[in-house]
């Protein structure tokens, strides 16, 4: 075979492969790529979804990002947006992780009732959950109920305590995800170096900090950003508990997004929080993803 | 070769496949050729149960063209905040827009300067009633573009005042037995609240919605029923929006005195979506609320084919108009709202739906009863008289209030500072000085009209 006739063969066969690539190509165009700049774009305009601006929107600059910048429901709705997601982050770890570790070595009768009851809070629709959870936690609520007949005053938990409320809904929600992140890396420890630490005379907390952890230590990374991510896209459970409410006690960042979007009809400055959400998602990714590669 | 041909039709293919179920939605909208109307209204969760279903089914079957036209039933279940959002994404799109939709008037200026309406100027001057003022004035002036244009079809509005339990006023000491209740003032209502305080055992003296979960029934059943009664509006006569004045002041103090002194509900249960519902339906029904401020149609409830049945109300509440802030003229202020009939820009079945609305508003077709379930005020003249209308328990009281009524402003902003009232009130109300509430509402307001449309009194 010839020189000549061996490039046409590469030729055809890159051909082929790019050939095979454009529907994925042309969904993450059409899906993604030009969404993503819509929005960068419309976050410069003041498109509203009604009212005169709705028929000729305008290009206003940087205007949507000062008012922004200078409102302070904004920066509390920041400041909400991390309570949320440190709560539910501490909350879902470290529930999920010593769920898993101490079912390790379980009898399978225990493993097959504790592992489904937490994963029915899992497998639930978001607004099912937020539905359960406001049947639990209001003022006339099961949670009530069992603490009058302790003797114990009931706590109007969605209005006095609302952001706390919203986390334990989401832990309940999300525990089961990083539960079986860290049933599968448990399982991948072998059993070799936890029983060689003992020997040489380690005690349990000492190898569960000193060896098991290190050894999951890239799925604790892997595990808190994805719930990172998906904690700071939940809107559904908090919009359905508490509105946002009682007064923006726990209106986050996607809640006031759509509050100025959809309900104030202001698409622009709606856009423009979510830009600002999908910066917040990006810093941590590279946080995460940065932790992450110094290991290799 | 014949492979790298297989292939990139394998990809032809799969990429047309992609853009397939695009092109299938357009298809026609109608059926056996007949042309349908697409009726949208809010839907609050009783599916065929509700006056606004029967009603446009009722007048469907009645209607003499029925037969050459189908109708589809599009209800939109959703909280009244949400249904305007939804309302305005489906009226964006010839592909998803009905042909006949309820509008409420404060959000009709929003969607007649987005263009989403239909003008409705050629159609109403060949409709007879419209011209002969079968309609009242104002309902009309209600529809009314800021372009001077018709946009919609009122069918029905509402006063607002102040709803008393008899028995608890009287065992307070309010009022005597047998007595009419008429304050003259905001300190008449304070005074009131603080004897129903001292001298019943379990009962709220007072409920307003006043929470942001409330939406619009915060700001005109309360801020805006408050501020007007001191005689201020919330634009200037030259169309800026006040943002600062001594009579919005004295309208969040009034709250403040309300929450203070304990006069209020408390807060977990006024500050939810179902705030006006547990008033209506549970407090003020089993005697544990003295007086609630509210409209009209909370009678509805009270009605046997209500949801919170009450045989006696008409004697065993009263309703007393809203006194003006220190009783000044004219004494007593309401706000009237109201639902209209439109038909959108991107309907393609108008001439019909307009023929099908005016046989919908024929009071002799299915009108008549259907105003009277809703447990609203009808907008035509010649109902208002028709005794089975009238005689309804506070009906003529609440029409009678009609004739002071005011507004809200005809402005395709006010939806969006309706939420920044909103949220003045429930800050106020959960705290907040009314400082830092007026200035945090400056700045939304700024934010949403622009600086130069915003004035200090």
């Amino acid at each position: 075979m010839s020189q000549h006739s061996y490039k046409i063969e590469q030729l055809k066969y890159d051909l082929k492969k790019s050939i095979l690539l454009i529907p994925a190509i042309a969904l993450m165009i059409g899906f993604f790529i030009i969404p993503i700049f819509m929005t960068v774009y419309y976050s410069f305009t003041n498109l509203a979804l009604t009212g005169s601006n709705a028929k000729n929107f305008q290009f206003i600059g940087l205007l949507n990002y000062k008012t922004m910048f200078t409102d302070p429901r904004m920066w509390a709705s920041v400041f909400h947006t991390l309570i949320f997601l440190v709560g539910s982050l501490i909350g879902q770890s470290l529930i999920g992780f010593f769920v898993a570790y101490f079912m390790q070595k379980k009898d399978q009768t225990f493993r097959s009732i504790v592992g489904p009851c937490i994963l029915a809070g899992w497998v639930m629709p978001e607004i099912v959950v937020a539905l359960c959870c406001f049947a639990f936690f209001d003022t006339s609520g099961t949670m009530n109920a069992i603490l009058q007949t302790m003797n114990i005053p009931g706590v109007k938990w969605l209005y006095a305590h609302p952001m706390l409320t919203v986390i334990l809904a989401n832990i309940w929600h999300g525990t089961a995800f990083s539960m079986l992140n860290y049933q599968s890396a448990l399982g991948n420890v072998s059993s070799s170096i936890t029983e060689a630490a003992r020997v040489d005379g380690a005690t349990r907390v000492q190898t569960l900090f000193r060896v098991t952890i290190p050894c999951i230590k890239d799925t604790i990374a892997t595990n808190t950003m994805l719930n990172t991510l998906s904690t700071l896209g939940v809107f559904g459970l908090i919009w359905a508990m508490t509105g946002g409410g009682p007064g923006n006690a726990t209106t986050t960042l996607p809640i006031y997004m759509y509050f100025q979007g959809l309900k104030n009809f202001q698409l622009g400055q709606g856009t423009a929080i979510g830009m600002v959400l999908l910066l917040v998602g990006a810093i941590f990714s590279v946080i995460y993803t940065k932790t992450l590669g110094n290991e290799d | 070769m014949k492979k790298l041909l297989v292939i990139l039709t394998l990809a032809l293919i799969s990429c047309s496949m992609l853009f397939a179920s695009g092109a299938s939605e357009s298809s026609s909208k109608s059926d056996n050729g007949k042309p349908t109307i697409t009726y949208t209204f809010r839907d609050d969760g009783r599916g065929s149960d509700q006056i606004l279903w029967k009603w446009i089914e009722e007048g469907y079957n009645s209607w003499d063209k029925k037969d050459q036209v189908n109708l589809d039933m599009a209800p939109i279940t959703a909280s009244e905040g949400d249904y305007f959002t939804k309302i305005a994404l489906q009226l964006s799109d010839p592909a998803t827009s009905p042909d006949l939709v309820c509008e409420d008037t404060f959000q009709l200026p929003n969607d007649v300067s987005a263009g989403y309406l239909t003008n409705l100027d050629s159609y109403v001057s060949s409709y007879a009633d419209w011209t002969d003022g079968k309609y009242y004035a104002s309902m009309q002036k209600a529809v009314t573009g800021a372009d001077g244009s018709v946009y919609g079809i009122p069918y029905c509005t509402d006063t607002r005042g102040l709803w008393y339990n008899r028995a608890i006023l009287t065992e307070a000491g309010v009022i005597k037995q047998g007595e009419d209740w008429a304050p003259t003032s905001w300190d008449d209502i304070l005074d009131a609240c603080a004897k129903i305080q001292a001298n019943t055992t379990d009962v709220i003296p007072f409920w307003c919605n006043s929470g942001v979960a409330t939406g619009e029934a915060t700001s005109m059943q309360t801020y805006e029923m408050l501020l007007y009664g001191t005689g201020e509006r919330l634009l200037t006569d030259d169309g800026k929006w006040i943002i600062d004045s001594d009579s919005m002041r004295a309208s969040l103090k009034f709250l403040q005195d309300i929450y203070n002194n304990g006069y209020g509900p408390s807060l977990d249960l006024v500050l939810n979506g179902q705030a006006s519902n547990t008033s209506a339906r549970k407090y003020f029904p089993e005697d544990k609320l003295g007086i609630t401020l509210d409209g009209i149609w909370i009678t509805g409830n009270w009605k046997s084919t209500g949801p919170s049945p009450v045989a006696d109300y008409a004697t065993k509440f009263g309703l007393a108009a809203m006194p003006t802030s220190k009783g000044q003229t004219p004494g007593t202020v309401t706000l009237a709202g109201g639902w209209a009939f439109s038909i959108p820009e991107n309907s393609d079945a108008k001439e019909l739906t307009f023929e099908f609305i005016q046989h919908l508003m024929d009071p002799e077709a299915s009108y008549l009863s259907s105003i009277i379930e809703q447990g609203n005020i009808c907008t035509r003249t010649d109902v208002g008289p028709i005794e089975e209308y009238a005689k309804q328990p506070f009906f003529e009281q609440a029409t009678e209030f009609l004739k002071t009524a005011d507004f809200r402003p005809q402005n395709d902003k006010y939806s969006t500072v309706s939420t920044a009232i909103q949220y003045m009130v429930e800050s106020v109300v959960t705290g907040t000085s009314i400082d830092n509430a007026i200035s945090q509402y400056g700045k939304d307001v700024i934010r949403t009209v622009g600086k130069e449309n915003v004035v200090t009194l």
